[in-house]
């Protein structure tokens, strides 16, 4: 199997480990991506809330590079690009006066684009093309007993829920299953983690990361996994200011609802990228997975530690 | 260039009506008759103030006996008004009424030109084609086909045993055939019925009886249709009665074999009950069945192994019985064949399936219900006695109840189910009497058209309920704040007050829309009917023929047309009874003579056969040539218009009048 | 020709939609164009494709038929039994040289009496620009040019058919 690749700037920046924990995963069960030549910004959720139009057209031209680079789909594994070049598809399958513009800009740079390249989310590929059965034969520590609050963050499943159900996904459920983690219960998997709003109006954005934590504290998850970089920073990066304003909160400790305990100290739950956990299960070490970038890092779970590592 | 073709013999009569100034102002009425008068076959031609008049129709019936004339046409009005008046006249006047031809130069001439000469000619070349077609037009009678008196009712709910009952009083015969064990339907399963708060078993239960009582019903529960042939005053439908493996005859319902079951206990899902509650392999639906039978279920009845007989049990049902006998473990299901003239389709509907809103929560959190299973736990004879208690044991303080789940949804249903938010400001009421907890509802709009309805809605602001304008975005259990946890979180936009709400409750309950039943595409296609684009089955007029189907005496009554509430549904069944009685009772039916037959030169390609919306064409028995069936022709022309070699004929626009007038508005210039 | 021309337009009008939308439009005293002449039939199914060539065939200039929107025939079907034969017709007749705004296809509801109103006026319109067709006309002209040219022909000497080996 071989897919375009459009890494987008986050991965190459503070996603990082995003990528150093996928290229290792997708190679271990055969995936072969070929990054796009010379891509650019996909524009995120940013540039589509100012001007959609041009927004489109600097979408397009990675789509139009994929087309060129001649493999039947493109891979694109950060939320917002993913949603992006998808809302661009049907932005000039819909839009006359869209794709009149898009095609004419690309004409400019001697580039066109049919407007049917797949674009591909690797929860998508690694459940539907690789297989779960394909993934459980590469498994040599699977990581039992590790419990996970899968967190799908809202890009891959709203507006289009393309490869799972909008309100209930399961895709990562079923793959972390798979390599051995016990999935909690975790009713916010679509929340908005706030996005940019961090940046922009801290409060409510601060908020909204908070809730997401605290939930997964009180269903009993060791480790938040997550697909989206925006997601895995807003949750990873603000502990402090949340511990700040909202560490005195009390839940019912998840172990023995009789009791309750403080949100605060257990705000320190790790929260990782989904691929860095299978990468653990497929034996890599924690520094290939980049898990120590992690403002709380997380160590390999003794779990999987405690087992040799199969051939 | 002028022949009239064909007919040399015709003697025609014309006549060009006045009206009064409604032709005369814009047509010149005598200049058209003395036009006309001239031309080949017609014998005479006179212009005259109103043709329609008693005076008219006279002079009509004695020029047809002074003059000798055997064809008449009338230029006046649209023949959708008085066509039928001077076809009688034609009639009286000894000839056959349909050597008669109308030429509409009023609402499609003198109404709506402005010059004079140009309505004038194209009066005078629609006349000239009129004459020239009359001139073919053959002796033809009004075909009557015989009305057989019985009629099938097929649906035992409120709808279907209302038609069954008025019809039986009638004096007919009627076959009830309804699919559950009982009849009854879904309003056997309310507890209380809106707006008078009546109990629905007590009210729906006399007519049970009766039904069950009366000697022109033929009661068949737990019985289906399967096959239904024949046309409107003939029809043979089979029925499947399934096997119950106990005689109907002799069972007395006294529910011994139940008590003596060798399971002590109940052990299995309770459909009555909404899966709220338990049965045995050998049950009674609920007590007031009707039949008072009872039935064995095979697949979890000892004495079978996955539905099929092993004889294995020790049958003290059998022993619990006696003398009566009536346990039978070798019943098999029986085909029955009967013959009647009308049939009324009243299946009802099933409530929409909540696992297609999964943000509801049903079956992922154990307190959601639907409004169904709400009716079986207030109700005084469910499973719980009419205690509210939830599946986890508790007594809910605080409920929300939430409208228009699977409707007026893009997602799901586009319709309003109509009742629902009746029947949640019933639940609300009854809820709150049962349990004095807070009651929220939660709506698009209160939808309370129905007489008495708005009045209940005013009870129910009286008595506390509280109303938010809002559609539910989901139902959660993870708590923002320590008051919430361990409730079910309602997260709604209060689109009144404009902000976003998150109501804690203990029990949240579903008010499930209305939809066609799942197999309503197989139903249909049984009895030759049409579904509407949302799967309801179709009425022939929305508004004027709301119970009438598109194939003649088959009707609808009750929620398989449209969601509805009782009395509606009680209302269109009467409709549809009556319009099987103006059937039964006339005898037989009229048609007008514009269907279709086929003539011997047909090659027999079956070109034609795939084109009838009304399967009206067959082939003959040795398959050699087409055949048409004149009851079910409804005259529509298609056929005859798609045969290759012409041989098929429709009488009043049959190829030769339809030439002829062709030629005949040409013929003029 | 003293008279201006103008078009003669044959009408097919289906009884249960067109037909009585026609009237609507009567009983509403709207004014069109007086150029249609109007069948009346009881389904726009019936309409043969012989009924539209021998209207042209016998002078007509535009053949219009009307017929109840699709999804409502009164008889189910019959409309688009009707639209598959227009289709494939108005093909034909463009072949045969009858430019295809010469026949024309409308969906008009018993409620429309305005359409059937806009409808006529604006087929006049066109096949008004479009001048006459007549086709009967033309018959005896290519008649007459047949009448001219047979003595040509008879007299030319006629080569014996030869079977080659």
């Amino acid at each position: 199997m071989k897919y375009s690749y459009f890494p987008g700037c986050s991965l190459k920046g503070t996603g990082r480990a995003y990528e150093e924990s996928l290229l290792p995963v997708l190679k271990a069960l055969g995936v072969e991506l070929e990054e796009l030549d010379d891509w650019n910004c996909c524009g995120a959720t940013a540039y589509m809330a100012v001007d959609e139009v041009k927004a489109c057209v600097m979408a397009s031209r990675n789509l139009a590079i994929a087309e060129k680079a001649g493999h039947q789909e493109l891979l694109a594994p950060c939320s917002a690009c993913y949603l992006v070049l998808n809302k661009t598809k049907h932005y000039l399958h819909e839009s006359p006066v869209v794709e009149a513009v898009v095609q004419k800009a690309l004409h400019q740079a001697n580039l066109t684009y049919s407007g049917n390249t797949p674009v591909r989310h690797p929860l998508d590929v690694l459940v539907n093309n690789v297989g779960i059965d394909a993934i459980k034969k590469r498994v040599t520590q699977p990581l039992k007993g590790l419990k996970v609050a899968p967190y799908y963050g809202c890009q891959i499943v709203r507006p289009y829920a393309t490869f799972d159900d909008q309100y209930n996904p399961t895709t990562m459920d079923r793959l972390l299953e798979a390599i051995g983690c016990t999935m909690v219960t975790y009713p916010l998997k679509t929340r908005c983690c706030g996005g940019s709003l961090t940046g922009t109006l801290p409060e409510p954005g601060l908020l909204c990361a908070y809730v997401l934590l605290k939930e997964a504290i009180a269903r009993g998850a060791d480790v938040i996994a997550t697909v989206c970089p925006l997601c895995q920073f807003n949750l990873d990066c603000y502990r402090d200011k949340m511990a700040s304003k909202w560490g005195d909160e009390t839940i019912p400790d998840p172990r023995n609802p009789a009791a309750r305990i403080s949100v605060g100290p257990q705000l320190n739950m790790p929260v990782v990228y989904f691929t860095q956990l299978l990468g653990l299960a497929f034996g890599f070490s924690e520094k290939e997975l980049g898990l120590h970038r992690g403002f709380t890092p997380m160590r390999k779970p003794a779990c999987a530690r405690a087992q040799p590592a199969a051939a | 260039m002028d022949k009239v073709n064909g007919n040399h013999d015709a003697r025609i009569g014309f006549y060009v009506c006045h009206c009064g100034h409604n032709i005369a102002a814009m047509v010149d009425c005598t200049e058209v008759a003395k036009y006309v008068g001239q031309l080949p076959g017609v014998v005479l031609s006179r212009d005259y103030k109103y043709m329609c008049s008693d005076p008219g129709q006279e002079l009509i019936q004695k020029d047809i006996k002074e003059f000798g004339l055997n064809r008449i046409v009338v230029a006046s009005c649209s023949p959708l008004l008085h066509e039928h008046t001077f076809r009688s006249a034609v009639e009286a006047g000894g000839l056959n009424p349909f050597f008669f031809h109308m030429v509409n130069i009023r609402e499609q001439d003198s109404w709506v030109h402005t010059d004079r000469a140009e309505a004038t000619t194209k009066a005078k070349a629609l006349s000239r084609a009129a004459v020239r077609r009359v001139a073919h037009h053959k002796a033809l009678e009004v075909k009557q086909v015989p009305v057989q008196p019985d009629v099938l009712v097929v649906g035992g709910g409120i709808a279907g045993i209302h038609a069954a009952l008025t019809l039986a009083k009638a004096g007919k015969k009627v076959y009830l055939v309804e699919r559950e064990p009982s009849i009854g339907g879904h309003m056997a399963k309310f507890d209380k019925t809106f707006p008078t708060l009546d109990c629905a078993a007590c009210i729906l239960t006399p007519k049970m009886s009766e039904v069950g009582a009366h000697k022109n019903i033929t009661l068949w529960s737990y019985s289906e249709v399967v096959k239904m042939d024949g046309y409107v005053g003939n029809f043979t439908v089979t029925i499947k009665r399934k096997p119950r493996y106990i005689n109907e005859d002799l069972c007395t319902g006294c529910q011994e074999c139940i008590a003596n079951c060798i399971y002590k206990e109940p052990k299995f899902t309770d459909e009555f009950n909404e899966g709220l509650g338990k049965r045995k392999p050998v049950y009674i639906p609920f007590p007031q069945a009707t039949p008072q039978v009872v039935l064995i279920d095979p697949e979890v009845c000892l004495n079978f192994k996955r539905g099929v007989l092993t004889d294995k049990c020790k049958k003290t049902c059998v022993e619990a019985c006696g003398e009566k006998k009536a346990i039978d473990f070798k019943q098999k299901e029986e085909f029955r064949e009967i013959k009647v003239g009308t049939i009324i389709v009243a299946t009802g509907f099933q409530t929409f399936d909540v696992g297609r809103m999964p943000q509801y929560g049903y079956g992922r959190y154990p307190n959601v219900y639907t409004s169904l299973e709400v009716e079986r736990l207030v109700n005084a004879s469910g499973p719980t006695a009419g205690d509210v208690v939830l599946r986890d044991g508790r007594h809910p303080k605080s409920i929300g109840i939430i409208h228009c789940v699977g409707s007026r949804d893009r997602n799901t249903n586009r319709w309003c189910s109509r009742v629902c938010c009746m029947y949640s400001m019933k639940l609300a009421h009854l809820l709150k009497e049962h349990t004095a907890a807070e009651i929220y509802n939660f709506y698009i709009d209160i939808r309370a058209a129905g007489k008495g309805y708005e009045e209940f809605y005013d009870k129910l602001l009286e008595e506390g309920v509280h109303f938010i304008r809002g559609r539910v975005g989901e139902v959660t259990d993870w708590a923002f704040i320590p008051e919430e946890e361990g409730k079910l979180v309602i997260r709604v936009e209060d689109t009144l007050a404009g902000v976003v709400r998150r109501i804690p409750v203990d029990m949240v309950v579903l008010a499930t829309g209305l939809e066609p039943h799942a197999d309503a595409q197989s139903v249909r296609r049984l009895f030759n009917m049409s579904c509407g684009s949302e799967g309801f089955f179709l009425e022939r007029h929305p508004k004027l023929a709301p119970v009438n189907t598109f194939t003649d005496g088959i009707f609808l009554a009750g929620c398989c047309q449209s969601p509805k509430d009782i009395p509606d549904s009680v209302a269109q069944a009467g409709a549809a009874a009556a319009e099987a009685l103006v059937l039964i009772d006339k005898g037989h039916i009229e048609q007008e003579p514009n269907t279709a037959h086929i003539l011997d030169d047909c090659s027999g390609c079956k070109s034609c056969i795939p084109l009838c919306p009304y399967t009206a064409i067959t082939l003959t028995e040795d398959g050699k040539k087409a055949v048409i069936n004149e009851a079910l022709c409804k005259g529509c022309g298609t056929c005859a218009a798609a045969c290759p070699s012409g041989s098929i004929v429709q009488d009043l626009f049959d190829d030769e009048e339809v030439f002829s007038e062709i030629q005949g508005v040409l013929a003029y210039d | 020709m003293t008279k201006e021309w103008s078009p003669r337009i044959v009408a097919f009008f289906c009884n249960w939609c067109t037909y009585t939308a026609a009237d609507l439009a009567g009983v509403s005293r709207m004014k069109y164009a007086a150029n249609t002449r109007t069948i009346r039939l009881m389904c726009s199914g019936r309409v043969d494709p012989q009924f539209i060539l021998e209207a042209f065939a016998k002078g007509a200039d535009g053949v219009l038929i009307g017929g109840c929107h699709p999804n409502d025939c009164h008889y189910a079907e019959g409309n688009y039994k009707m639209l598959r034969r227009f289709e494939l017709l108005r093909r034909m007749l463009k072949d045969m040289g009858i430019p295809p705004e010469r026949f024309r296809l409308e969906w008009i509801s018993a409620a429309e009496g305005e359409k059937v109103k806009s409808v006529i006026n604006d087929m006049v319109k066109k096949i008004t620009a479009l001048g006459p067709l007549d086709l009967p006309g033309k018959f005896a002209d290519w008649d007459r040019e047949m009448t001219e040219l047979a003595p040509a022909v008879e007299s030319a000497p006629v080569e014996k058919e030869v079977a080659h080996a």
